[in-house]
């Protein structure tokens, strides 16, 4: 077991809470860098795949697991995102300006969304964000001059100082780019909520009366939430265009803004690992059903039986036994497991259970 | 009424369009409404027993039909169609009894948003099982009376549509009975109001709650079968559900009248707004009216929302 001794008030607001954590995230980061050395093609376009789900996750967990706004519309920014910076690079900007101009675009849309839907609270407010999804759905194929229709847009290839990415082309360069950018998102994200706008968003998420009692302004905090979260989901979304190559506006449909919602939630809500842990999931389970399936049918001769839809059940399984049994979701169980390790012997099953439940009632306000 | 309608919720005249198509297209709107108002019903009648939103509303309307397709249609077991309609209505009941009873209750407590994913995952799960079972072509329901046509001077119905006006209406009567009148439905009303008071009064509050989520699932498998008599259901139908979300917000989500009200304003904005407008802006009609009623009627048309004292 470690005590973690401090000597200055800065240290609680450090970025590592002692020194051989940062080393493992360094640890970490070599290992990630090193990634397209160790593993084939295939592999690191994946991991390009779960980059991208990680930034979106870290856009909403903003959101959702830290300011405690639920949005059931997310894939509508990604959209925004995605077709700004696309459009921009048609018209001659660089891609160095258009891909963090779309993020910002994308943020202020947000923002411009969030000041009607902010009065709403909950459950209201998911649904409003859910209207938005399907909104946007239907104006991208209105926008056809723009937005292409329902054929959609191709992604122009990448071009920095010369240098082309693309991503089946030079697929390590297009995953350095997608690092570079989760990076940048990352370590925003971290010293956001080491700061005083962190503060008062996680004030908001507890409880709006007693953070509104502590001078935090409510209506702008939170449209400053929603743009911030806006903004990376954006950056995402371009990414995911250029990721997939050619898109319309079922790339950016419903299903995706529920999905990105539910990854946060399997990750564990209100901790930035959790948006890493949620992508890693969404990105490999059709991976990993695939594989079983094979395994199966190869043990039960059943030759190549497909069940279509078998990833949305499974997901949905998946979903159900984390809500009910795991609510606190991947992170929180690695949570539980290091303490477990860390107290050997004294660890107790109650240690992280909360000490009340109740109905927290929404129709009085 | 319907004229009154019309002249409201169109915002854009109707280009030549004569009076009887007008009732038409207002009828079969009507009818559409009422299945969109059904499934809203299930949502509010859920929400206001247990705060709970059940996003799987609209799958749980999927999967009522395609029980009763299941049962009725010849190529299946083809049995008598009403008897197929009340065992898929019974069915339905003990799924929402026992998805509250074994799992929606274990999330006491726990915050709202967490019961939205749940279900919702759980819509992944019956449109999963929908799909693996009935497979995924849309299919509709063998309605005993279909294709037969009634003519009321000079304006030609389907039965089915007005059967599904009939029903919807009935049905609602028979609701209102029941909560007005009948123990259960008085205890039920109690439970929602105040669940503390009502436990005190001897009022079994988990059980009625149970009771409840038994009674929106017997709604929706109603309004499923509804819908599938009118027209064709695949599994990914219970993404309609949203549709009828916005019903329920125009509605306001605490009002049960109000949720089918909002679901026929839906339902008749719907045809005129496809007439009115050039394609691809009549879909965006219903939301873009509930986006309307949330913002500047957060609580609904007719809310029941109180002020909390502080």
């Amino acid at each position: 077991m470690r005590f973690v001794f401090k000597r200055s008030y800065d240290a609680d607001i450090g970025l590592f809470k002692h020194r051989p954590q940062a080393l493992w995230y360094l640890g970490l980061l070599v290992l990630v860098v090193a990634l397209p050395w160790l593993v084939d093609e295939f592999f690191v376009g994946e991991a390009t795949n779960v980059l991208i789900w990680a930034i979106a996750g870290m856009g909403l967990m903003l959101l959702t697991g830290h300011t405690g706004q639920a949005s059931l519309g997310h894939a509508a920014f990604m959209a925004v995102g995605c077709y700004t910076c696309v459009i921009m690079i048609a018209n001659g900007v660089p891609f160095l300006l258009a891909l963090p101009l779309a993020g910002v675009i994308a943020g202020l849309v947000g923002v411009i969304v969030a000041l009607p839907v902010l009065r709403l609270h909950g459950i209201y407010l998911a649904i409003a964000t859910l209207a938005i999804s399907v909104l946007t759905e239907d104006f991208i194929v209105i926008a056809e001059p723009w937005t292409g229709g329902v054929v959609g847009l191709v992604a122009p290839p990448i071009v920095i100082f010369g240098l082309e990415i693309d991503r089946y082309g030079t697929p390590a360069l297009f995953y350095f780019l997608t690092l570079a950018v989760t990076l940048v998102v990352l370590a925003g994200y971290r010293n956001l909520l080491r700061a005083p706008l962190g503060r008062a968003f996680t004030a908001l998420r507890d409880s709006e009366i007693s953070a509104q009692a502590m001078g935090v302004n409510i209506a702008r905090t939170k449209a400053t939430a929603f743009g911030l979260s806006c903004g990376a989901t954006g950056l995402a979304g371009a990414l995911l265009g250029f990721y997939a190559g050619a898109f319309n506006h079922e790339t950016f449909n419903l299903v995706l803004s529920i999905q990105l919602l539910l990854m946060i939630v399997i990750g564990g809500l209100g901790s930035i690992h959790g948006a890493f842990f949620g992508a890693l999931v969404i990105g490999f389970l059709p991976q990993f059903i695939a594989l079983v399936r094979d395994g199966i049918s190869g043990v039960f001769d059943l030759g190549s039986v497909t069940i279509p839809g078998i990833e949305s059940g499974i997901f949905g399984l998946i979903l159900v036994g984390f809500i009910l049994f795991e609510p606190t979701g991947i992170y929180g169980r690695w949570v539980k497991l290091r303490t477990y390790f860390e107290l050997y012997p004294f660890y107790r099953k109650d240690m992280f259970k909360r000490q009340k439940s109740f109905l927290k009632t929404e129709r009085m306000r | 009424m319907l004229h009154c309608r019309q002249q409201c919720d169109g915002n854009h005249p109707v280009w030549g369009v004569g009076e009887l198509d007008l009732l038409q297209l207002s009828i079969s709107g009507l009818a559409n409404g009422c299945v969109y108002g059904l499934i809203a019903l299930g949502f509010v009648l859920i929400y206001k027993a247990t705060e709970a939103v059940n996003f799987a509303q609209g799958d749980f309307m999927m999967f009522g039909a395609f029980i009763t397709i299941w049962l009725a249609n010849s190529y299946y077991l083809g049995i008598n169609f009403w008897v197929a309609v009340s065992i898929a209505v019974l069915i339905m009941g003990m799924l929402g009894y026992l998805l509250d009873m074994i799992v929606l209750r274990r999330m006491f407590g726990q915050p709202q948003i967490a019961v939205v994913i749940l279900t919702i995952a759980l819509g992944f799960i019956l449109r999963f099982l929908a799909g693996a079972i009935w497979a995924h072509e849309p299919q509709s329901l063998e309605f005993p009376l279909a294709g037969e046509k009634i003519t009321l001077g000079g304006l030609v119905l389907g039965v089915e549509e007005v059967a599904v006006i009939l029903v919807t209406f009935a049905l609602c009567g028979l609701l209102y009975l029941f909560f007005s009148r009948s123990r259960l439905g008085m205890a039920m009303q109690a439970a929602s109001q105040n669940q503390l008071a009502a436990y005190f009064m001897g009022v079994p509050v988990k059980r009625i709650q149970s009771l409840v989520w038994a009674l929106g699932g017997m709604v929706a498998a109603v309004a499923g079968v509804l819908f599938a008599s009118k027209g064709a259901i695949d599994p990914s139908t219970g993404l309609l559900g949203i549709k009828a979300f916005a019903a329920a917000v125009i509605g306001g989500f605490g009002s049960l009248p109000g949720a089918l009200i909002g679901g026929i304003i839906i339902g008749l904005v719907e045809p005129f707004a496809a007439y009115g407008l050039p394609a691809g802006y009549s879909q965006i009609a219903p939301y873009l009216i509930m986006l309307l009623v949330l913002i500047f009627r957060p609580h609904g048309l007719f809310s029941q929302v109180q002020k909390k004292k502080v």
